[in-house]
């Protein structure tokens, strides 16, 4: 197990190298910062020259990269260009999503997971028929229709809810946002557990199960849960990566000031400290997600285990 | 205990009703492509102590029968449509479903062929034996993982101690049959059905694994239902035989009468198919055709497409099973000619 943590750590160097070498250059090799600085107006070739040579801008990309990921490894993620530190930004962005997504990761878990269940034991029946059909129309409506609809229903017609989050962004107030962030991904876990439980039901452990003469409870749980549940939780586990970034239409809808809405603001304003250092950071959940799925499905399937 | 009381009971006071009796027993597949009636009338006792072996091809409805008696069938497409399964004189089909539930693993139990697929991937062997002692006599962990590792030590597996936590897929076939060997007999089952126990394994492997379930057997005087199509298995371990053929009972005899001289044309085919030492060189006589599908069973007889006596009556009137010995029946118009033939 221990060779199996190192080997995995080990490859996430390489392409953690490699994605962000490729934000980096499609950020500051694609577009010209020194020039978004100045906006509209042209700056003064030797202002512009001058800043060029303090950002290292005047070096070959590769240095620049370097420079980039020496600063980045030493916690300086530099300035947005008003002069805000990056990190500040990330220290008031991250904790807002982090609460967001898990708000839609625990929707996800007990309603996918339960309604996939429940309609895989049923599989067939009229239950399973209008679950199927459920989460059919979930997939099919994007996020920002039902976003929208939802924020006018439960927000603005029946004030049940906030329709905007405050910029603390309690859980609370993140109920309603996280619902919609997770909506897609509850459809396809409910579809994922429930083919899983419909097919491992038929599997020969289960019958060996019932022979043994344990209740159909014990059955369910201890025996068909477990093997079925392997595949749902490598799903959720990668969509913890996905959630994070992913997130930028729901909080534009109901103005969360996370990471998307973040990212969001520095791609318009050409902000490329802020967008390349969320990304990184993006880069680095979406890693860390994935180890955590490898190292979950090696505790839950002992045949990867001892492989 | 209560169980335990009650089969000492009917030991007493009925003496000569089997442990198990199948009667006229129809189970059907309600599919999309029509109905299979898998099996048609199938009867046959268990007595304790008694190995029976049945035999058939894939699809003779003998594992079908196994599963209906033992509540495993699955349900649908499968439905028991008549008949009855009387365990020490009680009907399993209309008991209750929990005291059904009960019985089953500690009274009756099974073997499964593939035991790397019957067996749980995800949980260690020891956890998997473990589990019939605390859910059946509601033993402690501790105990009952102590009762586990006995167990395993008891069918020969080495190291049984160390081996506990391991699962499934680190085992060799013929452990992990052992294994599933020591989950059926972990609390002493009245009887055992074994559903072709040793055909994925080696054949070296085989006969040890048949030595041991026959040494259990004897030690524990289970009722044991041998299925298989191996007639070799079935030479050195089993009482009586039944021939199963299309959801039917064709033949049933003890062993040493049936391999002596079979009373009907498909088992003395059946005979015939098997390569033998002292015939070598001379022609290996297979059976010609295939087994009826199970959607479409031929009038009459159903083996008669494929059987070389078939006469006008086999096409037109089923035959029921004829008394040809005591303790011998046959389902065949030609019983008589076919026992000459072979004698």
């Amino acid at each position: 197990m221990g060779r199996y943590v190192i080997r995995r750590l080990l490859q996430m160097v390489p392409v953690f190298i490699g994605s962000t070498f490729l934000i980096f250059f499609m950020v500051y090799a694609l577009g010209d910062p020194v020039a978004a600085l100045f906006g509209d107006k042209a700056p003064d070739p030797a202002t512009a020259a001058r800043i060029r040579q303090e950002l290292y801008l005047d070096e070959p990309l590769w240095k620049q990269y370097g420079h980039y990921m020496g600063q980045i490894l030493s916690g300086n993620f530099g300035t947005a260009f008003n002069g805000q530190p990056v990190t500040e930004l990330m220290a008031d962005a991250f904790p807002v999503t982090l609460r967001l997504t898990l708000v839609a990761i625990l929707f996800e878990i007990v309603f996918g997971i339960t309604l996939g269940v429940l309609s895989g034991l049923r599989r067939g029946r009229s239950a399973d028929t209008t679950v199927l059909l459920l989460t059919l129309i979930v997939v099919s409506v994007p996020t920002f229709v039902s976003g929208y609809v939802l924020q006018y229903l439960f927000g603005v017609k029946w004030g049940i809810v906030s329709p905007s989050v405050s910029p603390e962004a309690p859980f609370d107030e993140l109920m309603l946002p996280g619902i919609v962030l997770a909506l897609t991904s509850l459809a396809y876990v409910t579809r994922l557990s429930r083919t899983s439980i419909a097919e491992n039901s038929r599997a020969d452990y289960v019958r060996t199960a019932v022979a043994k003469g344990l209740p159909r409870r014990r059955v369910v749980t201890r025996h068909l849960l477990r093997n079925s549940l392997i595949p749902v939780v490598t799903f959720i586990g990668t969509d913890i990566g996905a959630l994070m970034g992913g997130a930028i239409v729901t909080e534009r809808i109901f103005n969360i000031h996370g990471v998307g809405f973040q990212l969001y603001q520095g791609i318009l304003r050409q902000n490329s400290p802020t967008v390349v250092g969320f990304v990184t950071i993006l880069v680095i959940v979406f890693l860390l997600a994935n180890l955590l799925v490898d190292l979950l499905y090696a505790v839950l399937d002992p045949r990867i285990r001892y492989a | 205990m209560h169980e335990a009381q009650e089969a000492a009971a009917a030991a007493v006071t009925l003496p000569d009703v089997p442990l198990l009796d199948v009667r006229d027993l129809h189970v059907e597949f309600r599919t999309r492509d029509g109905v299979a009636k898998a099996v048609n009338g199938v009867s046959y006792g268990v007595r304790a102590g008694e190995t029976l072996a049945v035999l058939g091809e894939s699809g003779s409805g003998k594992s079908v029968t196994a599963q209906a008696v033992m509540g495993i069938l699955d349900s649908p497409p499968g439905h028991v449509t008549g008949g009855e399964v009387l365990f020490r004189g009680e009907d399993l089909l209309t008991m209750g479903g929990e005291r059904r539930r009960r019985l089953r693993g500690a009274k009756l139990s099974m073997i499964f062929q593939d035991a790397l697929s019957a067996l749980n991937p995800v949980m260690s062997v020891g956890a998997q034996l473990a589990e019939m002692y605390s859910v059946h006599d509601g033993m402690t962990r501790k105990d009952s993982r102590a009762k586990a590792v006995q167990m395993m030590e008891r069918v020969r597996i080495p190291a049984a101690k160390e081996r506990a936590g391991d699962y499934p897929h680190q085992f060799s076939g013929g452990m992990r049959q052992r294994i599933m060997i020591a989950m059926a007999l972990a609390l002493e089952p009245d009887l055992v059905i074994a559903d072709e126990p040793t055909t994925a394994l080696d054949v070296t492997v085989q006969a040890q694994v048949m030595d041991l379930l026959a040494e259990l057997q004897r030690e524990y005087r289970m009722g044991l239902i041998l299925i298989t199509h191996d007639l070799g298995v079935v030479a050195d371990v089993a009482d009586r035989i039944a021939v199963m053929y299309a959801g039917r009972i064709v033949e049933t005899a003890p062993v040493h009468a049936l391999y002596a001289a079979p009373a009907h044309p498909y088992t003395a085919g059946l005979l015939g198919s098997i390569p033998r030492l002292d015939h070598k060189g001379k022609e290996l006589h297979a059976i010609k055709g295939l087994p009826p599908s199970l959607t479409d069973i031929p009038a009459g007889c159903p083996f008669n497409p494929r059987c070389p006596r078939a006469q006008a009556i086999c096409r037109t009137d089923r035959p029921p099973l004829f008394d040809v010995a005591p303790g011998r029946a046959s389902a065949c118009h030609f019983w008589k000619e076919t026992l000459d033939d072979a004698g």
